[in-house]
């Protein structure tokens, strides 16, 4: 009897492991930034490289960074999710322009439609190492205060929109 | 044949030319700390290479962040300190031992117990299987065989 329980307590044990290792997600790399204030940085506008934006233009208010590339596969895929969920402007969305060509840029916004309020340029991908971008498109949402208060690596899919994004800024709009 | 060598020889060229291009500082002491600290530096792309090995852009990227701490006369703390702030612990092949990273440390060590534990507990009961089995007589006679039977070799 006692011979038959080892492997089986065994199995399980090893079918457990086995068994959370599939829900894993080892590309998903949890940020330090959550609820710490967001890396400032100054950088110029896409569409006018004298003028710069920087986070604390944006105090007060609920805003989201988007870090994309016009060289990036999957914010192709992301950028239709955007260009809908920017429509609803229920907060204002900032593009990060990470390491990219601002000709190539610009055309990607001309031709596929621009959901950004405002886009800025990491030409050599500083900005990104400060804010711990590992790789396109990310999307950070950043509270009143200035705080980080959710990181989404990947591509943003209409539902992490729904289940997400937009309960978590109907939320951080009620905070003061 | 003259075909396998070709193709043979084609590996050895691409070997050479993935090969991943580091900076170079000024002193060698200070070379020695930048190599020590991207050989240290998990790519986060890639995420079983440090930034010492890969090729990826974003390694790329965070080699000329070391150098440049390096040559701005920052230390290895100051730039692990750096690197956790924006990328967490996960950055770091040799992880701090905290709560979070106790299972990771002391893991090897549970197991180790756990094996030894298995181990006298096998030998255990194979001994006291053993004894159960020989009693006083057939102890004896075994020791009488044993004993002719080295006569014999003699």
């Amino acid at each position: 009897m006692f011979k038959y329980i080892i492997p089986l307590v065994l199995f399980i044990v090893l079918a457990v492991f086995l068994a959370l290792g599939l829900k894993l997600k080892p590309n998903e790399i949890p940020s330090p930034l959550l609820n710490k204030p967001a890396p400032v940085f100054s950088a110029p506008k896409l569409n006018d490289s004298n003028v710069k934006l920087s986070p604390t233009d944006l105090k007060g208010k609920v805003w989201m960074l988007n870090v994309w590339a016009s060289w990036c596969v999957s914010c192709r895929e992301e950028h239709p999710v955007l260009n809908q969920f920017a429509q609803q402007k229920v907060v204002t969305l900032i593009g990060l322009n990470y390491k990219d060509d601002p000709v190539a840029a610009k055309n990607w916004l001309s031709t596929l439609g621009n959901p950004y309020n405002d886009s800025v340029m990491d030409a050599d991908g500083r900005i990104g190492i400060d804010w711990g971008v590992y790789g396109v498109p990310e999307t950070f949402v950043i509270d009143k205060q200035g705080i980080v208060r959710y990181k989404h690596t990947g591509p943003v899919t209409e539902d992490d929109v729904n289940t997400k994004f937009l309960r978590l800024i109907d939320k951080l709009q009620a905070e003061s | 044949m003259f075909n396998r060598l070709i193709v043979f020889l084609f590996f050895l060229v691409s070997a050479q030319v993935y090969a991943v291009d580091t900076h170079q500082l000024p002193n060698p002491e200070q070379q020695k700390t930048y190599e020590s600290i991207i050989s240290e530096l998990r790519c986060l792309v890639c995420q079983n290479q440090t930034i010492a090995d890969s090729n990826a852009e974003l390694a790329a990227d965070l080699r000329r962040q070391v150098y440049d701490m390096l040559m701005q006369g920052k230390s290895k703390d100051e730039i692990h300190q750096f690197m956790t702030e924006r990328y967490g612990d996960f950055v770091l092949y040799n992880p701090p031992f905290k709560a979070k990273t106790g299972f990771l440390w002391l893991g090897p060590v549970l197991f180790l117990v756990i094996g030894l534990i298995m181990i006298i507990w096998f030998i255990r009961r194979k001994k006291q299987a053993t004894v159960a089995v020989v009693d006083k007589d057939k102890q004896e006679k075994v020791r009488r065989l044993l004993a002719s039977d080295n006569e014999d070799r003699s």
